[in-house]
């Protein structure tokens, strides 16, 4: 397999706070990788610093074998880099297919908002969100405004996908949905960086796991000697679920 | 086209038809009125589409008099200067928009209203160029008489006012807009979607100076004599935002309304109240502001056509 973005020894820190530590790691294309750790690990950070958000202060980040470790956020969208946020950014006052057509207009050279629009039903109805294309963003709930930053993403013709904690405060019957969103994505070829916290999605879902913490890569492996991993069992999973998977 | 801009073209054209009911005085405030909307169609641009509070307006006014001051003292034909004055205006506020609109919010506004202070004192001290203090006199444009001149002016900034609105409608319905909306929203996720925010923040800047610009020209040749004090008169810049928050944050329709219900305001207070008016007018626009959070434009879509509709 090729790999289709490269991290060497990035480091970023805030100040005084070191939130990514010489993190190396390459992620292959058309692989679900998984990015696990504790809160303030440094997942989110660690997602900002490929997409131009906070640059890193130091190390070098390949993408399809362009340097973009100094990229502007517009340029790493417009080259293939997408990502969905941990808390969700819709356009308030655009309806739904407004917000998609944003990201369809502008990351893909579309001259005018009309035919924008006109790709951006398409994704729409891929979230399943054609009923609510003609609300206002601020109307819908968590779960749908997640599904539209998901739209948003895939509008953007993503070569490489970041998925920030897209279950996070979803029930179960949505969370059920949104993996098997993650699945046909996968199935369709789209690299697809994910952040999760529910396990369960993890396993079912990534092909290979990475963890952090403190900023640091702990583990690198698949999901079976991840989670057999002393380190990452002491520093994220905690005793109690080691020994339940074990059982199991 | 949709109605509310069909609605602003056909109020511009009934404003054409004013030299047919009024004499002098009423195509004085005609001009007024055409470059008070000038004012408020510009600023709309920064302020209601990208959510810039801009209060630099009087700077752009100010630039535009001077440049087209200096230009017609040195010869030049009058369309020239202010075409010359629109474009310098236009490269000027781009340039130093890619700068200033790093900033957000009061901090922005605060940068803006510095950009006055800062060319009001160039100016001042530039002696040689524009008289620093004493003011600058401009020769007489070739009119052969005090109702022609009237005429001429009004039409002069007439035709100026609809280049503006047909060029902010443009902006409206364009790619421009529509991004310029999503910065308004939401900037981040504009960025994160593709969208150079810089440029197309320092393009809604450079648009809502040069016609400023060009009106300040136009004023110069009008009324012959400027001065510092007169042209970067702070006044400038926060009468365009009043007039757009009375008529409609956003709207180009309701930007030109309310520059003509401010103008009606302030003549008629003036008029009234001549101890107290500023005390008054300051009233009825808190009146106005209070009732009225949406500006006059949402009466219209409220009650017309039932449906409200965003830019």
């Amino acid at each position: 397999m090729s790999e289709i973005l490269r991290l060497d020894r990035v480091s970023r820190h805030f100040s005084g706070l070191q939130a990514l530590r010489e993190v190396t790691l390459a992620v292959n294309k058309g692989e679900v990788l998984g990015l696990i750790g504790p809160n303030g690990a440094g997942k989110t950070t660690l997602v900002n610093t490929v997409c131009g958000v906070t640059p890193a202060s130091a190390g070098t980040i390949t993408f399809a074998g362009q340097d973009i470790t100094r990229i502007k956020t517009y340029q790493a969208a417009r080259l293939g880099l997408s990502r969905t946020f941990q808390i969700v950014q819709p356009f308030a006052e655009f309806t739904a297919l407004d917000n998609v057509a944003a990201a369809a207009l502008f990351s893909q050279g579309h001259e005018n908002v009309k035919t924008a629009r006109e790709e951006a039903r398409a994704h729409l109805s891929f979230v399943g969100l054609e009923a609510q294309a003609a609300q206002p963003a601020a109307n819908l709930t968590l779960a749908m405004r997640k599904r539209l930053e998901l739209a948003k993403a895939l509008a953007m013709k993503p070569k490489l996908l970041f998925l920030d904690e897209v279950n996070a405060g979803l029930n179960s019957a949505e969370v059920e949905r949104a993996t098997k969103l993650i699945h046909e994505l996968a199935a369709s070829g789209i690299t697809i960086v994910m952040i999760e916290h529910l396990m369960k999605v993890v396993l079912n879902v990534c092909s290979r796991i990475v963890v952090l913490h403190n900023g640091r890569l702990i583990a690198d492996g698949t999901p079976r000697e991840v989670i057999n991993n002393p380190a990452v069992v002491e520093a994220y999973l905690g005793q109690q679920y080691a020994q339940r998977s074990a059982a199991r | 086209m949709s109605r509310a801009n069909l609605a602003l073209i056909v109020l511009i054209g009934l404003i054409a038809t004013l030299p047919l009911f009024g004499g002098a005085y009423a195509l004085r405030l005609g001009t007024m009125a055409c470059m008070y909307a000038i004012f408020a169609l510009s600023w709309n641009v920064v302020g209601g589409f990208a959510g810039y509070p801009s209060f630099a307006t009087a700077a752009f006014f100010g630039f535009g008099a001077y440049a087209s001051g200096v230009l017609l003292g040195a010869g030049l034909p009058l369309w020239l200067a202010v075409i010359v004055s629109g474009v310098a205006a236009l490269i000027a506020a781009g340039a130093l928009g890619a700068a200033l609109l790093r900033l957000r919010g009061h901090y922005f506004a605060i940068a803006s209203l510095s950009l006055v202070e800062v060319l009001r004192e160039l100016v001042n001290n530039a002696t040689d160029l524009t008289g620093g203090g004493m003011g600058l006199n401009i020769p007489l444009a070739a009119g052969s008489g005090i109702m022609a001149d009237a005429l001429f002016f009004f039409y002069a900034m007439w035709i100026l006012m609809l280049a503006t609105a047909l060029t902010v409608m443009w902006v409206a319905g364009s790619k421009l807009g529509f991004g310029l909306a999503c910065i308004r929203q939401n900037e981040t996720a504009a960025s994160m979607v593709g969208l150079n925010t810089t440029l197309y923040k320092s393009l809604a800047f450079a648009l809502s100076a040069c016609f400023v610009a060009s009106a300040g020209g136009i004023y110069a040749a009008w009324v012959h004599y400027i001065d510092p004090s007169d042209v970067f008169d702070i006044l400038y810049s926060v009468k365009p935002i009043v007039m757009t928050l009375i008529g409609g944050l956003g709207s180009p329709l309701g930007a030109l309304c309310g520059a003509l219900v401010y103008l009606g305001l302030e003549e008629v207070v003036w008029r009234n109240y001549i101890q107290i008016h500023t005390g008054v007018l300051g009233l009825l626009i808190v009146m106005l502001l209070l009732f009225l959070p949406h500006g006059l434009v949402s009466l219209r879509l409220a009650r017309l056509f039932g449906k409200a509709k965003h830019v």
